[in-house]
């Protein structure tokens, strides 16, 4: 029961990242139909610049965390001005691979600035850690799970209660209605890219005390959250949170059950089971998603 | 075929044979032996994509079986190193009809998923259960033709690119036939085709499993060249170099494969100069070209001398 | 040679078929004509296989095809037109009626990459016949066209004539007068005229343009709101006051 309590943990501290980088999928997809493949580089720039600015730059704690997701933002700002706007294209495959393409630049520019070596800090409060049911829980790992928690209440009240985030999801639902109405629809897909890099980069930064951060860890974590945001039904953002939880849980049982290797493996199976008996994910009406399904 | 394809070929016939008779440069050699690879690879994934419309993310997995079944065949059984190949193309053929069958119903990015986690999943399995795990293995033995090894640089090139041609052939006279036509039409209308009598799903079936057998013959050709492998050359990473190719290349004919596979297969080459600046300048070149030459090099280049040649007349 | 039995078809709330039954008889010349909307489109969809009937069955040469994908009833000698055009645009006149000899030709993917002698064979077969139906059509000069460059009366023709490559013995013709001008639609009417003498095809069309109808039917089934609201010769549907009465709130007259 210890043991199993203890994997649990760890897997939801791992899911709670997957579904940040699911629901950071939904966004951008919503929006523009793109599935952004760069979503893991935000993770990892999220978790960098935390470092940048506690360790290189010695920035008080909430000061660092201001900075890092006011850059994330602005990197996201950055990519779609100049990549996915001028391309103007309804090529989903092209526009896809420009975002592969950029996350090879963001790389590219981390491995630059950081190296190759796996980076952590300090975990944001210090204390011994918790123990429950026996299971020895790092205080790190609540930071975590609220700081997902925050980040998913937060997008709800956005997207829900502010005039942007309404015409963001008036947008999603018919961009051509949208436009009529008067709602930029161009600024809104510009607003999903910010979105989607701050909520990727807080999720980075909370982790990396937990388990590193190197400059290339970006394409798996894209991978795993993907899996999540399919596995949720693509564009629903609950169903990513679920999706990622699920997946998170389900590694870190597999890891510490069967076989560490086949962790990865796993995402990837539920992936392919969900795409070929329920392509409309878990929670999911199957026609409306195969009428949406392009 | 027409005749501007057999003129094609036959200056790239050419350019084949004299290369390696004119450089003798072992690393130019090594270059055009990885770019021919490559390209067979990427012939399969244009044909894939240019034609039926389908999209795969997950080629390196096929690369990857083409190259680990065909070494382990050689290595474990002795068994002459064309017939390993085969004996892989087939294992990478049955790997591809056991996707195809349930991914096929899926469109657009849920296709390209669902062959992104099949790659993957031999990533991982290679990694987990292959012969030397993550760090792979080696003592392949080495290219051979009727008991004969072939490992000097310049005749490994001349093979390489021999196959590379054979399949070019192979699929122009596919595309002008009947199968050809069917997938191209496959591409313009499904609606279409389906009055028409054609089967669909069996048409996508076939085309998946042909691009899966050219990239496990060029996995296998890999190995032999090599003769060291692990699971590392047949990440992600390779599926996604893939579709660049095509992509940059230009996906409406199979020369756009052969193109993009030459350019991304030099590109880090020329930039190594850059030294740590090279994955950046790799990205920005990959961005920048995909942002202005979104159709592609080969029919952008085709259309700019059709243009001046009516302009001439 | 064509039985349409009892076929019913609802979207949503709408009946966009009640129970229509009628019959082609082979040889004929017969034509499904009715006011913008009364379900000719969606009984041709359900003859060719695009989407099932609710209720009702389709048979044709004795054999229910109701239920059978379209390529299966294809396969089975009914080819069809469509009304928004269906080309293979991006490839060349020729190449989109080779496409259509696709279910009279075998060559499979090996034998094509490897052109054995018998691809060549059925390949140059192939060719003629396509060439031959392009020579019938008067589209010959125009063979290695892009389809998408043809104006739109000679894509019209050209969708026939990919049609007829599959060597139908039934033939539906979904509107294919729209947008044709008054010499390209008598041309048409010849053609259909001579597709029917010569070659024995059996044609179902479906079309607003009534000169035309009345000219080259034998038969006429008339629709209205998704029911069969008369049938016979032209002559009788010209003088029914039901078919009179369904076109006068229509801007087009039957004749």
């Amino acid at each position: 029961m210890t043991v199993f309590l203890q994997f649990l943990f760890s897997g939801l501290t791992v899911g709670s990242v997957y579904a940040l980088i699911g629901m950071g999928f939904n966004i951008i997809y919503n929006a523009t139909s793109i599935i952004n493949l760069a979503q893991g580089e935000f993770v990892v720039i999220g978790g960098l610049l935390m470092w940048f600015f506690l360790e290189s730059c010695n920035v008080p704690f909430f000061a660092a965390i201001g900075l890092s997701i006011l850059s994330a933002g602005l990197i996201g700002l950055i990519m779609e001005r100049l990549t996915i706007r001028p391309l103007r294209t309804n090529d989903l495959l092209v526009m896809t691979m420009v975002t592969i393409a950029v996350s090879i630049v963001m790389r590219g520019l981390l491995m630059f600035k950081f190296g190759k070596e796996p980076y952590s800090y300090a975990a944001f409060t210090e204390g011994d850690p918790l123990v429950i049911g026996g299971a020895v829980i790092q205080l790190q790992t609540f930071w975590v799970l609220g700081i997902t928690a925050a980040c998913i209440l937060g997008l709800y009240a956005f997207f829900n209660l502010t005039m942007v985030g309404k015409a963001m999801r008036a947008c999603s639902f018919d961009p051509t209605a949208a436009s009529l109405v008067g709602i930029p629809v161009s600024r809104m897909i510009m607003f999903s890219f910010i979105l989607s890099a701050v909520v990727g980069a807080v999720g980075g930064a909370a982790i990396t005390p937990i388990s590193l951060m190197e400059y290339d860890k970006g394409p798996m974590l894209a991978v795993k959250g993907f899996c999540a945001a399919i596995m949720g039904g693509l564009g629903r953002g609950r169903g990513a949170i679920v999706g990622g939880l699920t997946i998170g849980i389900l590694e870190s049982m597999t890891a510490g059950y069967l076989h560490s290797g086949l962790k990865d493996a796993v995402a990837l199976v539920i992936l392919l089971a969900i795409l070929f008996f329920r392509p409309a994910g878990m929670f999911g009406n199957t026609t409306m998603q195969r009428l949406k399904g392009h | 075929m027409t005749r501007e394809h057999g003129i094609a070929l036959l200056i790239l016939a050419a350019l084949v044979l004299a290369i390696p008779s004119i450089v003798t440069d072992s690393y130019v050699m090594t270059l055009m032996i990885f770019s021919g690879i490559n390209a067979i690879a990427a012939i399969g994934l244009c044909i894939l994509m240019g034609s039926a419309g389908q999209v795969s993310l997950g080629q390196a997995g096929f690369y990857g079986i083409g190259a680990y079944a065909s070494s382990v065949l050689s290595q474990s059984f002795g068994l002459p190193v064309p017939a390993c190949m085969a004996g892989a193309a087939i294992v990478s053929a049955l790997a591809a009809v056991i996707l195809a069958v349930p991914s096929l119903r899926l469109k657009g990015h849920y296709l390209a998923v669902a062959t992104l986690g099949f790659g993957e999943i031999v990533y991982i399995v290679l990694n987990e259960f292959g012969p030397g795990g993550p760090s792979g293995f080696g003592d392949i033995p080495p290219l051979s033709f009727a008991g004969v090894a072939i490992t000097e640089p310049a005749h490994v090139a001349w093979t390489v690119w021999g196959f590379l041609l054979l399949v070019l052939v192979f699929s122009l006279n596919l595309l002008n036939a009947r199968p050809g036509r069917a997938l191209r039409a496959l591409h313009g209308s499904e609606t279409a085709c389906s009055a028409m009598g054609l089967d669909i799903v069996r048409l996508k079936i076939k085309v998946f499993v042909l691009s899966a057998v050219y990239a496990s013959i060029a996995g296998s050709l890999y190995a032999h060249y090599v003769t060291f492998i692990s699971p590392s050359s047949f990440s992600f990473f390779h599926s996604v170099l893939l579709l660049m190719m095509v992509v940059l290349g230009g996906i409406t004919t199979v020369w756009g494969g052969v193109i993009g596979a030459v350019i991304i297969t030099l590109l880090p080459e020329t930039l190594k100069s850059f030294e740590e600046l090279d994955v950046l300048a790799y990205g920005l070149i990959l961005t920048l070209s995909l942002l202005f030459l979104r159709r592609g090099i080969v029919p952008i280049v085709i259309d700019k001398f059709r243009t001046s040649e009516r302009g001439h007349a | 040679m064509l039985d349409i039995r009892n076929i019913t078809k609802v979207f949503g709330g709408l009946r966009a078929l009640d129970d229509v039954s009628f019959s082609v008889p082979a040889q004929s010349v017969s034509a499904l004509i009715g006011p913008n909307g009364a379900g000719k489109t969606t009984m041709m969809n359900i003859i060719s296989g695009m989407f099932p009937p609710d209720e009702g069955s389709v048979s044709f040469n004795q054999d229910v095809i109701s239920g059978l994908a379209p390529a299966a009833i294809a396969r089975r000698g009914l080819s069809r037109t469509f009304q928004h055009l269906e080309l293979f645009g991006e490839m060349t006149v020729l190449e989109n009626v080779l496409v259509g000899r696709y279910i009279k030709s075998r060559s499979g993917f090996v034998a094509s990459g490897l052109r054995l002698p018998s691809v060549r064979a059925e390949e140059k077969e192939n060719r003629e016949r396509s060439l031959d139906i392009l020579a019938s059509i008067g589209l010959a000069e125009k063979r290695e066209e892009r389809a998408a460059n043809l104006p739109l009366g000679e894509q019209r023709i050209l969708e026939i004539g990919r049609a007829l490559a599959t060597e139908p013995t039934l033939l539906l013709l979904d509107e294919p007068a729209a947008g044709l001008n008054i010499r390209e639609t008598r041309d048409l009417g010849e053609m259909i005229v001579r597709l029917n003498a010569d070659r024995g095809i059996t044609i179902l069309l479906v079309e607003h343009d009534m000169d035309l109808v009345m000219r080259i039917s034998t038969a006429i089934t008339v629709l209205n709101f998704g029911q069969k609201i008369a049938s016979g010769k032209p002559s009788d549907i010209q003088r029914n006051p039901d078919v009179i009465a369904a076109y006068l709130g229509d801007e087009e007259p039957p004749c």
